[in-house]
């Protein structure tokens, strides 16, 4: 029903833009060119399917290869983008601040998730099962610190070795 | 069905949005209606028009328009063609909305000669051009009456500069950018003393010296390629008139700029009867380039000054003043083939080249006809020198021997012009209250469109450069009697966007604005959306007061003075938990916006502060003074609604009667760290 809702007005909306693109002129090339922008959008927002729950969460990261121990340098700067970025929010004990304790997270998580969740928190909490639940009990959405994957990986490597130490 | 359609027709002014709304049938029963105002109003609206102008939830409209805010000192954007309006961009007016103009960090900006001051009145935006073109990357605007000019950084929208014009008052001839913006043009309204034989300062000058020690001026701002800083070259030296309006010329023309004036009496009071007495003003034909020439050759002569010129920092988002105490003076007789002066009607308003830079359209008030002139008769009569006189030595050219041709009977009150990309011109008239299509071809009246009501300028986007845009057009009205719901004695003023992209203009929408918007432009949005920043890099910050994370937050006392550095994020400030303040310390909130999330400022406010609150951007810092006068628990807290959370983040702070010795000690939450 709400599928085809969108998809209804995405039709609505598709028969406007060739109504408007009857009257325009010729030359108005920039105009074309964006209403077929608005156009495919438009279209992708209403084709858009429930992403599939492998545990990995949704985003950019499929595949994470972990060591068999830590590493320390890549640890170390885990560390430091960490106090930077998600120290506000986030103890590293079980005791819950804004989000959130973070011990046992690598345990809880795959690291594919850990890292989705780092870098794409908006599109997680809307779509991943378990994010969503996070939200719910939580209801701050983690904040988008906008961490590339690179140091993504990083804090993943901080949050392995926290747990190891527990 | 029948009874609403009556009830509507009854209330005709306010019916025509609805009407806009209606469907095709509707519209042709009402076009028929008896009621001639009705009619009048339904016929100038499109029968398509909610579609053309409709803009889906989630979609983004064809093009940015920066209108100005006139006597509101704001610039304000608007989505056409939904007439949205998408933000308000503070720049000679203190805006409690965001802090601008209260907080430490942008005060300086408003710091002039006269001191700080804290408001103007903003009439031209002009945006920033390459090869004629808008290129979308700056929006210079005038203040008209503390003379300044502002440069807007369209990444941003933020005012990133303003630099006030000395021997200037009344700052309304500007700002006008040359084609590939090597400057930004300023010209004088009033006319004032400028002692230039002397020492340039202040000279006792009575009103009846007014043609003898008035003069105007006309001030170069070099604009840096890059990075678009503004600094004041130099200023030409003009003859005691008003100066009204300029426009720059392209194609043949590109090395020169028009300006009109007005007051060619050199009256000096009750002006509408003394500046009424000749036949005719002028248009000043300036040589800019050959000016740039005459200045780096040495002309201009140096003369004490003292302006300023403030600053906003890109990575620290502070403002700092620098107060400026020279400027050079180029002096028209020194400088042949300099300037010319080209009779117009009388009080001429607008003065509008065509895009191919050949014509040169003037509008007088109350003038009959709108005079069209020749660039390239302009030249020729400048080599016959075909002169009926000088003023000062400026020689002064022969009417018809620069005339393209008149165009008859276009209206009354016509004020400005703008050109679409098949040569033709619309008009605006102010008295007459609509717009009018002529043709450069055979300058015939082609139709006319009312609008609601005095318009004054008009903007078609890109319609003062080489090739206009020529889908729309915004007519910027300053009366809307019956347009809206009334609201007290006070009515919004209104934009209107008008089709153009047929034979017939057709009304499609009308939208309130706020006050004045007095002229506009619009730029495909697609030369400025890309490039729009989210947020500030932390890393970037360099705020001497920044927290960049929650470690680095503390409370410091030195002497008087308290600083906080504070950190906002979603959705506690922190520390939320302050004690050791006395009454009268001067205390300084540092707040630091740890967010990294485009969309996501915080605001910061404390009760009873004599003073704004912060609206600080991810990744930003930005500093609020607070002066408590009395011994208390004070609530903080952030006023832009964050996250479900927003509410509960909030702190407070205990305030100690003056000379207590309760040391400083802050907390947030389990985390105490150490006084």
């Amino acid at each position: 029903m709400f599928l085809s809702s969108v998809k209804g007005g995405a039709m609505a909306l598709l028969c406007g833009m060739m109504l408007v693109g009857c009257s325009s002129g010729e030359n108005e090339t920039y105009y074309d060119e964006y209403k077929q922008e608005q156009g495919a959008n438009a279209t992708a927002a209403a084709t858009e399917a429930p992403a599939a729950d492998d545990g990995k969460g949704v985003g950019p990261v499929t595949t994470v290869a972990l060591g068999e121990g830590i590493e320390d340098a890549m640890a170390a700067n885990g560390k430091t983008i960490f106090e930077g970025k998600c120290s506000a929010c986030h103890q590293l004990s079980d005791q819950k601040v804004v989000g959130p304790g973070l011990a046992g997270v690598t345990e809880r998580r795959k690291p594919e998730w850990v890292m989705n969740m780092i870098v794409n928190p908006e599109e997680m909490t809307k779509k991943d099962p378990v994010a969503k639940k996070l939200l719910a009990e939580h209801l701050t959405q983690m904040t988008n610190q906008n961490v590339n994957e690179q140091d993504a990986r990083a804090i993943l490597e901080f949050l392995r070795q926290n747990d190891q130490a527990i | 069905m029948e009874t609403v359609f009556n009830k509507v027709r009854k209330s005709a002014p306010k019916a025509a949005l609805l009407m806009a709304v209606a469907a095709g049938a509707m519209l042709q029963g009402c076009s028929s209606t008896e009621s001639s105002e009705a009619a009048a109003l339904v016929s100038g609206v499109a029968g398509d028009a909610a579609s053309k102008v409709y803009v889906a939830p989630g979609q983004h409209d064809e093009l940015y328009t920066f209108m100005s805010g006139g006597f509101s000192g704001q610039v304000a954007v608007y989505g056409v063609p939904s007439g949205r309006l998408l933000k308000v961009v503070p720049v000679f007016s203190q805006n409690p909305e965001n802090g601008y103009g209260y907080n430490e960090e942008t005060k300086a900006m408003l710091n002039t000669s006269f001191g700080f001051v804290p408001w103007d009145d903003l009439h031209h935006p002009k945006l920033s051009r390459a090869a004629g073109m808008t290129d979308g990357r700056w929006l210079f605007v005038n203040a008209n009456n503390t003379p300044r000019v502002a440069r807007l950084d369209l990444k941003t929208f933020e005012t990133a500069e303003i630099l006030e014009i000395p021997n200037s008052a009344g700052n309304h001839c500007s700002p006008y950018p040359t084609n590939d913006n090597e400057y930004v043009l300023a010209g004088t309204r009033f006319s004032v003393p400028i002692n230039v034989e002397g020492d340039g300062k202040y000279e006792d000058v009575n009103f009846d010296e007014y043609k003898e020690k008035f003069r105007g001026s006309i001030s170069f701002i070099k604009v840096d390629k890059e990075h678009g800083d503004m600094d004041l070259d130099f200023q030409i030296l003009v003859p005691g008139f008003d100066y009204d309006l300029a426009n720059g010329g392209k194609g043949p023309s590109s090395d020169w700029v028009f300006f009109t004036t007005y007051n060619t009496e050199q009256a000096n009071t009750l002006k509408e009867i003394g500046a009424s007495q000749n036949d005719k003003d002028y248009l000043a034909a300036i040589n800019w380039k050959l000016a740039v020439k005459y200045a780096k050759e040495g002309k201009a002569k140096e003369m004490p000054a003292y302006y300023y010129h403030n600053k906003l920092d890109e990575k620290s988002h502070i403002a700092k003043s620098e107060i400026k105490k020279t400027v050079r003076i180029l002096r028209p007789e020194d400088c042949p083939g300099l300037m010319y002066l080209i009779p117009v009607p009388k009080s001429p308003h607008g003065i509008d080249v065509d895009p191919t830079g050949e014509y040169m359209v003037v509008s007088g008030k109350l003038a009959s006809v709108i005079p069209v002139h020749s660039f390239s008769k302009m030249l020729k009569t400048i080599e016959k020198k075909d002169f009926i006189g000088n003023v000062g030595g400026i020689p002064i050219l022969r009417y018809e021997s620069v005339l393209q041709g008149e165009v008859k009977e276009p209206g009354l009150g016509p004020l400005h012009t703008e050109f679409d990309d098949k040569g033709n011109a619309y008009s605006s008239m102010f008295v007459s209250s609509e717009i009018v299509k002529w043709t450069l071809k055979d300058l015939q009246v082609k139709d006319r469109i009312p609008v609601y009501y005095s318009v004054g300028h008009l903007v078609i986007p890109g319609g003062d450069t080489k090739k206009p845009y020529g889908k729309y057009l915004i007519a910027m009205n300053k009366i809307t009697k019956d347009r809206y719901l009334p609201t007290g004695p006070e009515l919004a003023q209104s934009a209107q966007l008008i089709d153009i992209s047929g034979e017939k203009m057709k009304l499609l929408l009308d939208f309130p604005t706020i006050g004045e918007p007095h002229y506009a432009q619009a730029i495909e949005a697609k030369k400025i959306a890309p490039n729009s920043v989210k947020m500030y890099s932390l890393e970037e910050n360099s705020h001497p007061y920044a927290a960049k994370n929650e470690k680095e937050a503390r409370v410091e006392r030195k002497g008087n003075e308290v600083h906080v550095y504070m950190t906002a994020i979603r959705s506690h400030l922190t520390p939320d938990n302050i004690e050791g303040i006395n009454v009268g310390d001067e205390v300084y909130f540092h707040v630091t916006n740890l967010e990294q999330d485009w969309d996501v400022p915080h605001g910061f406010a404390i009760m009873g502060n004599n003073n704004a609150e912060l609206l600080v951007m991810p990744g930003a810092t930005q500093t609020l003074k607070w002066v408590p006068q009395r011994a208390g628990i004070i609530p903080m807290y952030c006023t832009d609604f964050c996250s479900a959370l927003h509410q509960e983040m909030q702190g407070y702070i205990k305030v100690s009667p003056k000379g207590s010795k309760v040391p400083l000690a802050f907390s947030t939450g389990a985390k105490k760290p150490k006084a």
